[in-house]
């Protein structure tokens, strides 16, 4: 026993000292932490090539857990991409962020005037936040396996699929997975209820609560990545989520030539229209990087290759001659007019309301 | 006189070290972070770095304290927590049992084999530890999924015709927690059953005691010190587990750990994450009293 136990330590401190002075000397790193799926491949690798600075990337699939890292303080983190409303919003408050350096920065004269214009209502003159993509969040559907449920009429672009018992409940047996976000599933089902889905009156979320508990049963899962792939191999009809990754989830479907066909759907009764944003946290350890980053994401051929490999569409006016037909002429990625009426953001609610809402999900999930 | 004084002090000096470095050990990692915890739990949550208010301030020369003490309230009256803490003792009273039952046995026959073969079998025991725990866990997805190897191999048997669903359920929770634990179960079994007088056995059999009978009246209360001390390696963070819930159980079968971590990363509750952590110390110590009486008991008999 003894032996083996000095043959553990031994090895486990021979690896500490292969793994441990990997960094070279006096080569610069960027520690970046992003949402999943969110690069195209060749992003930083272009960026290490071009700059010499050494990315490094983590990720993470939901904003709490961002939020939890920043306010814990030394995340080590130079970049990070929050969604603006509400988070980018209450990180601003809570001073996490430290502001940009424009000089820095060359190509934010780029960046569509609307959008700023939107963002500087809550960082004004636009000194902290850049944006890095848009989009909605909506359902993801396997239109055969749903009409082969439903019936051939049934219309698709409706959050009934999920929030009607009966139709539920006929899905249940493909799969319907919801996102694992508070904010995200009661906008949904309170926008469902024709109420306003930023609503904060006690009686409407009791309804949308009541609502929830009502289609639980017919819910696979709840989680905020998981739905990329279950759509795209057929594990999964409907799933609730972010509109880029529903249209990787096409694209794999389409490339594994299974016979699964996904489609994204803007529901009629509105959906949340939402920004992500980049910033340095204000304890960064290497600013100069992260401004770099920013910069080399600011280049319109850069961007516009992300935004055709996760179908995202960008804040880059210039990038957009630049993206794939495929994706300009895209509705479900550039919403026309009519499309766009029906979208809304979700508003900042107080702290002890958060918690409220939060407490009331982890009791749906558990189904209590 | 000079030399008698040295000599005097330096075993007082020795004593002093060898009372005080575990004392301090104590302090440094058991006292203080409890202390922290402590203060957190009756801190308010607010929107600033770190999430919580701070419990004293000075304002003009006047001390202003505020405790908060909404969280143990929360924490008493809303049935979320307690069903938590239940389910969590429960699954720790299972997965004890479960690694009592199937470590004793495998102790036994490894402090039983020849000489030769301990440290080998040993080896196996403690081999799982060299791959990370979080893989090992992610494993059993693999396994009890339903396209998984389990069911794979049972519908190849013909023992069932349709996958049996064990992923996402409490069942798969105590499969884990078992597998993942049984090893804190074994060792100390196994260092107890090592140093079982044998004569004691041989005496027995000559008195007429046949082997179950020896075994319920020699080898268990002997070995009874390593049962304690095996159950409490298991119990204690078995209660407090996260990542085996998390993974392979389903949101109805949630632990308090699960729990934790909401408030923690979710909600950005720190101080109702705190308290949490407080009231299951609290229910652990209980049982760790209980098992330090009946451990005193058993070294006076």
């Amino acid at each position: 026993m003894l032996q083996a136990k000095d043959l553990g330590l031994a090895l486990v401190i021979a690896l500490a000292f292969i793994s441990g002075p990997a960094a070279r000397a006096g080569e610069q790193t960027v520690h970046v932490y992003n949402w999943n799926d969110y690069f195209a491949p060749d992003t930083l690798t272009g960026f290490e090539q071009e700059t010499g600075i050494r990315a490094v990337l983590d990720l993470y699939d939901s904003n709490e857990v961002l939020e939890a890292k920043l306010l814990a303080g030394s995340s080590g983190y130079d970049l990070v991409f929050p969604t603006t409303h509400p988070f980018a919003a209450r990180h601003l408050k809570a001073g996490l962020y430290q502001p940009l350096d424009h000089s820095k920065l060359p190509g934010l004269e780029r960046l569509d005037p609307d959008i700023m214009a939107n963002l500087a209502k809550v960082d004004p003159g636009n000194r902290y936040l850049v944006p890095y993509m848009w989009g909605t969040t909506g359902l993801g559907i396997n239109p055969d396996r749903v009409h082969a449920a439903l019936g051939e009429d049934a219309p698709l672009d409706t959050w009934g699929l999920i929030f009607d018992p009966e139709q539920a409940k006929k899905l249940a047996g493909c799969g319907i997975s919801l996102l694992d976000d508070p904010t995200e599933v009661f906008s949904a089902a309170l926008t469902y209820l024709g109420k306003d889905p930023n609503s904060q009156a006690p009686e409407d979320l009791e309804a949308a609560a009541e609502l929830i508990k009502q289609v639980r049963p017919y819910i696979r899962y709840f989680h905020s990545s998981q739905y990329i792939s279950d759509l795209a191999n057929g594990a999964t009809c409907v799933a609730h989520g972010y509109s880029g990754d529903i249209l990787q989830a096409r694209e794999r479907a389409a490339e594994a030539n299974k016979g699964v066909t996904v489609i994204y759907r803007v529901p009629r009764e509105g959906a949340v229209l939402w920004v992500d944003v980049m910033a340095i946290p204000k304890d960064a350890p290497n600013p100069e990087a992260a401004h770099a980053l920013i910069a080399y994401l600011l280049k319109p051929e850069v961007i516009a290759a992300a935004s055709n490999h996760i179908f995202y569409a960008n804040a880059n006016s210039a990038a957009t001659s630049l993206l794939s037909a495929e994706l300009r002429e895209d509705p479900e990625i550039y919403p026309p007019p009519e499309v766009r009426a029906r979208l809304f953001t979700p508003s900042e609610r107080s702290e002890r309301e958060i918690r409220n809402l939060n407490r009331l999900w982890t009791r749906l999930k558990s189904g209590r | 006189m000079k030399l008698q004084a040295v000599s005097d002090d330096e075993p007082r000096l020795g004593r002093l070290i060898n009372i005080g470095l575990p004392y301090l050990w104590l302090g440094l990692f058991f006292l203080l972070p409890f202390v922290i915890v402590l203060r957190i739990s009756l801190a308010e949550p607010a929107l600033t770095q770190p999430p919580y208010t701070a419990l004293w301030e000075w304002v003009d020369g006047m001390l202003e304290i505020r405790l908060n003490l909404r969280n143990l309230q929360l924490i008493s009256e809303d049935s979320l927590y307690l069903q938590a803490l239940l389910n969590s003792l429960w699954v720790a009273l299972v997965g004890t049992l479960g690694c009592l039952v199937l470590g004793y046995p495998m102790a036994y026959a490894i402090a039983t084999a020849p000489e030769r073969q301990r440290v080998p079998l040993l080896m196996l025991i403690i081999l799982p530890f060299w791959t990370s725990f979080l893989i090992r866990v992610y494993a059993w997805i693999g396994i009890l999924n339903a396209n998984g190897l389990l069911n794979g191999f049972l519908l190849w048997l013909g023992v069932i015709d349709e996958p049996l669903k064990i992923l996402h359920t409490q069942t798969a929770v105590y499969i884990g927690v078992i597998y993942s634990y049984l090893p804190f179960m074994i060792l100390p079994l196994y260092a107890n059953l090592t140093r079982l007088d044998r004569t004691l056995l041989e005496a027995a059999a000559d008195l007429g005691c046949r082997p179950w009978c020896a075994f319920r009246r020699i080898t268990f209360p002997l070995t009874l010190p390593g049962v304690i001390a095996g159950s409490m390696l298991v119990f204690i963070p078995v209660v407090g587990e996260f990542v085996i819930p998390d993974l392979l159980g389903n949101p109805g079968s949630l632990m308090v750990g699960q729990l934790m971590w909401t408030e923690f990363f979710a909600n950005k509750d720190w101080p109702l994450a705190a308290s949490l952590a407080i009231v299951l110390l609290a229910i652990l110590v209980v049982p760790f009293v209980i098992m330090q009486r009946l451990q005193q008991e058993n070294e006076m008999n």
